[in-house]
């Protein structure tokens, strides 16, 4: 991390010397990071660099071996995936992991957290109530699909979905939440140019106009230049610098980390 | 010949309850059962000991049954909720049997295998003996009929969709924030009550319940009929479980037809029919008969 940051607002997740090993092999190493409301950081680095370790132990796949992670003001390091989501915190996969056998538009449906119809008592005893949420759910859905541009697959199996909209419909699902968080884990691989346009001013968008904060591990320099309002380098499982997009092209160290990961 | 198909359809009956718990489980939920017979002798057993030793009322000690079935459920899904579904089968298939052992070698309470008589009948004394077969039936259609109606409104409800999202993947369900191992608990649990009362409505039917009757192979038969009727379709898997029960039955009448194929040759031969029908569906129509409907929204209009 650079050392002094400017006082602005409140810093929605921070890592602090996160780190995890696998036997002898340690893939993240002492990483901290720090998000803060209404940013969009990026999370670049080689291949092999730590960043979708790191993701996991952000959203809570995977359990950090040491170090701290604090979202929102709380203590998350030992919560499961699930509370971490209820907490507000989404994230979509590196390969997207769509509900495949389940339409566009019920693969949105799911996502909501008040979803009292998911017990089986109200079924029977509350069903006025269980309809007026889904059909709450239901108009929000319908809004989001707009947003993503899937209204014309909503009754399709989301296994049928060409790569790149499976990539639109993640996000779309995290759209259906109230989120302080979403971490995408390159959501441009794979994706079509067209469609990257989509997805690049849906991202825009969704913090311009709604609020919403980012922390995207992405290869698509184009993409990360377009979006982040600061980006982290990371190599060999910790932070190698952070900065602007500008700073980050000019580095010294960022090159060779590149190069000398792809030799 | 009318008292025969009475009770075929019977027997049905139970093979449909059975294949609907393990639809809720299986069908919808992705959740292994290969411990089928053990939740089915579970119910049989407890239900048969409360009223034939006990002298529990017939109707209480079904519904204890159906608890039984219901904490044994919910007590797997638990201990092995957290495992992958491989190992989910091997502790349900390890359930299945270890109820079933305990059955054999207890003495005292199960009979182990002489067998348990039970005189106890519901409703006995309502209808003449001659007519009581066709309203034990009808009992068992309208347990089924129940069984049925709560799983498809599950499958329907919200609480469906968030069962097959745990199916289709149970990680982003989890990074979603759904509590995966509380629904998975619940499912299975409600699948293996029914199950219980699949058992209960048996013993009381056949009035001599013994440990050879649970073996592992009646598993086999209820995923028959789920994976013949297809998956996650309630109506499939009545189909299925009718095919099965028949072709089962059926094959009993070879005999009369051809009669130089021994009884034994014959009851191995029933086998491998139910085999060879689960091999040309999985090739044919590897989604069942009839398969799972696409979801529809009841708020969503054809525009």
């Amino acid at each position: 991390m650079t050392g002094s940051q400017p006082a602005g607002p409140r810093p929605i997740i921070e890592a602090t010397e996160v780190s995890r090993n696998f036997g002898a092999f340690v893939a993240v190493d002492r990483m901290s990071i720090s998000v803060r409301e209404g940013e969009i950081v990026g999370l670049i680095g080689p291949n092999g660099a730590g960043k979708s370790t790191f993701f996991n132990l952000l959203s809570g796949v995977m359990r950090p071996s040491r170090g701290r992670v604090v979202f929102d003001g709380a203590d998350i390091t030992k919560l499961s995936p699930s509370k971490r989501a209820r907490l507000g915190m989404l994230r979509t996969f590196q390969l997207s992991r769509e509900f495949s056998r389940m339409t566009v538009l019920e693969n949105l449906l799911v996502a909501p957290q008040v979803q009292l119809g998911e017990d089986l008592l109200p079924l029977f005893t509350r069903r006025r109530e269980v309809d007026e949420i889904e059909r709450r759910h239901f108009d929000r859905a319908k809004e989001v699909l707009a947003i993503a541009k899937l209204e014309h697959v909503e009754n399709n199996r989301a296994s049928d979905l060409s790569g790149g909209q499976k990539k639109l419909l993640e996000l779309a699902r995290t759209l259906m939440v109230d989120s302080k968080l979403i971490l995408l884990d390159e959501p441009g691989a794979g994706v079509n140019p067209a469609l990257m346009k989509t997805l690049s001013d849906m991202i825009q968008m969704l913090r311009n106009d709604h609020g919403k904060t980012f922390l995207i591990v992405e290869h698509d320099m184009d993409l990360i230049a377009s979006l982040c309002t600061s980006v982290t380098v990371m190599a060999e499982g910790r932070t190698l610098v952070s900065g602007s997009f500008d700073e980050i092209r000019q580095n010294r160290q960022v090159l060779d980390a590149y190069l000398g990961g792809a030799a | 010949m009318l008292a025969y198909i009475v009770s075929l359809a019977t027997f049905v009956g139970f093979f449909m309850l059975l294949a609907i718990a393990l639809n809720l489980q299986w069908g919808m939920t992705g959740m292994v059962n290969f411990g089928i017979a053990g939740f089915y002798a579970l119910g049989a057993y407890t239900s048969g000991i409360l009223s034939s030793k006990l002298g529990l009322p017939v109707g209480l000690a079904m519904m204890v049954a159906v608890l039984a079935g219901l904490a044994a459920g919910a007590a797997l899904a638990l201990l092995s909720g957290r495992l992958r579904d491989d190992y989910l089968a091997i502790v349900t298939l390890g359930f299945g049997e270890i109820v079933r052992l305990i059955i054999l070698n207890e003495d005292q309470i199960t009979e182990g295998p002489r067998g348990l008589r039970i005189a106890e009948q519901p409703l006995a004394g309502w209808v003449s003996v001659e007519n009581y077969p066709l309203l034990y039936l009808g009992l068992v259609v309208l347990a089924v009929a129940v069984a049925f109606a709560l799983s498809e409104t599950i499958r329907r409800a919200p609480m469906g969709r968030v069962l097959r999202a745990i199916r289709e993947d149970e990680l982003v369900a989890s990074v979603l924030g759904k509590a995966v191992l509380r629904h998975k608990i619940r499912i299975f649990a409600i699948g293996g009550g029914i199950m219980g009362l699949a058992g209960a409505l048996y013993a009381h039917y056949v009035q001599n319940i013994s440990p050879d009757v649970f073996l592992p192979m009646v598993a086999i038969f209820i995923w028959m009929s789920v994976i013949v009727g297809g998956a996650g379709n309630n109506w499939g898997l009545l189909l299925g479980a009718g095919i099965v029960m028949v072709l089962l039955e059926g094959s009993r009448f070879i005999g009369d037809i051809a009669p130089w194929i021994d009884a034994e040759k014959l009851s191995a031969g029933r086998i491998i029919l139910i085999g060879v029908l689960l091999i040309v569906t999985l090739h044919l129509r590897p989604q069942g008969l009839i398969p799972e409907p696409r979801y529809r929204n009841k708020f969503q209009r054809k525009s």
